[in-house]
């Protein structure tokens, strides 16, 4: 394996650090695997190919999260078109206008500082 | 469960140890221990017959161990395993088995928490996941919300039915001296709260209490010769379907569909044999998801099924009869409170919130973020 000496979650940040949404596919199950892992968990096998999402989705699930303090903000968690699904937030919107069902597309979220990029979406109209 | 005979234990002693804010400086084992000494004392057992040990706490890693030293034991079987709120209804089969297999006679199951007092950041060790943490969900909460937005969209389900979850609740709570909540609740009330997680206010929200307690979990021939009627394991069954919400197979449908269907195969019951339903109401949507996995109604109608005062004293179904952890208390992992009230009302022991004729009571606890699910069905001597 190329990535001998990553974790998954190493690898899955370098992806983000180069503003792409990686994901793990099971070659033996035929299916996309998230989070990432060292085995799959539908076969048991180590094999895990990784790829790139296109980076489209349809909100699953939203919620508002109203802190005592400070601005309310959505959490979602979104499916992406490849078939797996993630935790995010939308934004762009006010987020309470999050729709289930709302197409939704990824960009990179860099914090700075020491926290990893992060994957949020943004509204995608008509794709 | 496969492999456990229906009713080859029963829960014989129960107690709540002090509930909602306790004294000053008093350590969840201070509370496991007054819940074993009054559960004890509620079968007519001594420290001295105690043989096996369980224990589930979120502030002490090795609780057991705690709990052990702190009743001078030595027991030749212990158990904590954890799995939040559902723990309790795990060591129920767990005693079950290892009484079954002749490794234990009497086991004490226990649990105690002070997570009011010493506030919820300190009662419990932050575990960070890197693909939900960064995100700032306020979790439990969020993540049940997650779970009642996907039922609101597929169903309809709307808030004003999971506010009645906790309205029923609170009337309950009314007729239980021990409740913490000591005041009416509204439908509107419930609507107009702090908004916590959308759709959930505080109101659709557990308790932050301290408590704990004991139940006592002895072989059926042993059962008959003490203090109290025992309440008869009839059926347990366990699921996990996952651990952090983004990876739940499917948000609408929890593991109870496949621990309730495990309970009721070892039980040889089903729903309509249930008098009184004891459900780990973590949050309102909780309640509705459980009375259809579990087989009350069909998926997507649990909210119209709680309207109307069906679940509520006076309703067709009796559910969390002590108030819950909406309004009874809730210190965090409220599974033994579910076992407790399940075993009163098959004894009769409830005053104003006792259930006439209750002879079949279920227990069904959650933990995690609906992650792990277990179901108790117990029975009284006519149900054997």
């Amino acid at each position: 394996m190329a990535d001998a000496g990553k974790s998954p979650h190493r690898i899955y940040v370098e992806h983000l650090e180069k503003g792409e949404l990686a994901y793990q596919f099971s070659p033996e199950a035929g299916k996309p695997v998230f989070y990432p892992r060292v085995l799959c968990p539908y076969t048991g096998s180590s094999r895990l190919e990784w790829r790139v999402s296109k980076g489209l989705g349809t909100v699953h699930a939203t919620t508002v999260v109203h802190p005592v303090e400070g601005a309310p903000y959505n959490v979602a968690l979104v499916d992406c078109d490849e078939g797996f699904r993630l935790m995010s937030r939308v934004e762009g919107v006010a987020p309470e206008a999050v729709r289930i069902g709302q197409r939704v597309r990824f960009k990179v979220h860099r914090p700075g500082g020491e926290e990893d990029p992060m994957p949020v979406f943004v509204p995608a109209e008509g794709v | 469960m496969e492999g456990l005979e229906r009713a080859g234990a029963a829960i014989v002693g129960v107690a709540e140890s002090d509930l909602g804010q306790v004294a000053e400086g008093m350590s969840v084992f201070d509370l496991m221990a007054q819940g074993v000494g009054r559960a004890l004392d509620d079968c007519g057992l001594t420290l001295k017959d105690v043989d096996g040990v369980f224990a589930a706490t979120a502030q002490s890693r090795l609780s057991v161990l705690g709990l052990c030293e702190y009743l001078g034991l030595d027991p030749p079987f212990i158990g904590s395993t954890i799995v939040g709120g559902s723990s309790f209804e795990y060591h129920v089969a767990h005693a079950m088995a290892a009484i079954s297999a002749g490794l234990c006679s009497v086991a004490v199951i226990a649990y105690g928490s002070t997570q009011r007092s010493v506030g919820r950041k300190q009662a419990s060790a932050r575990e960070i996941n890197p693909y939900e943490t960064p995100f700032r969900p306020f979790m439990p909460a969020s993540a049940y919300a997650l779970a009642a937005s996907r039922h609101m969209h597929e169903f309809g389900t709307t808030r004003e039915q999971m506010a009645a979850v906790a309205v029923a609740a609170r009337q309950w709570a009314l007729l239980n001296p021990a409740a913490w909540e000591k005041k009416p609740l509204t439908v509107e009330g419930v609507l107009a709260s702090r908004m916590v997680s959308h759709p959930f206010t505080v109101r659709d929200c557990c308790l932050v209490t301290d408590g704990g307690g004991a139940i006592v979990v002895v072989a059926p021939e042993r059962a008959r010769s003490l203090r109290k009627k025992p309440a008869y394991v009839l059926g347990c069954g366990q699921s996990v379907t996952h651990s952090s919400i983004s990876s739940m197979p499917d948000l609408t449908v929890t593991g109870a569909r496949a621990s309730g269907e495990a309970a009721y195969r070892m039980a040889g019951l089903g729903p309509a044999d249930v008098d009184v339903l004891e459900l780990y109401d973590a949050f309102t949507i909780n309640t509705i998801l459980f009375l259809e996995d579990l087989g009350f109604c069909r998926k997507g109608e649990g909210g119209a099924f709680v309207e109307g005062g069906r679940i509520a004293p006076g309703g067709a179904l009796p559910v969390n009869t002590n108030g819950g952890g909406l309004s009874y208390c809730h210190p965090g992992m409220y599974g033994l409170f579910l076992l407790i009230e399940a075993v009163r009302q098959l004894r009769g022991e409830c005053g104003a919130r006792q259930v006439a004729g209750c002879e079949v009571a279920v227990a069904h606890g959650n933990g995690g973020v609906l992650s792990s699910q277990a179901t108790v069905i117990l029975g009284t001597e006519a149900t054997v």
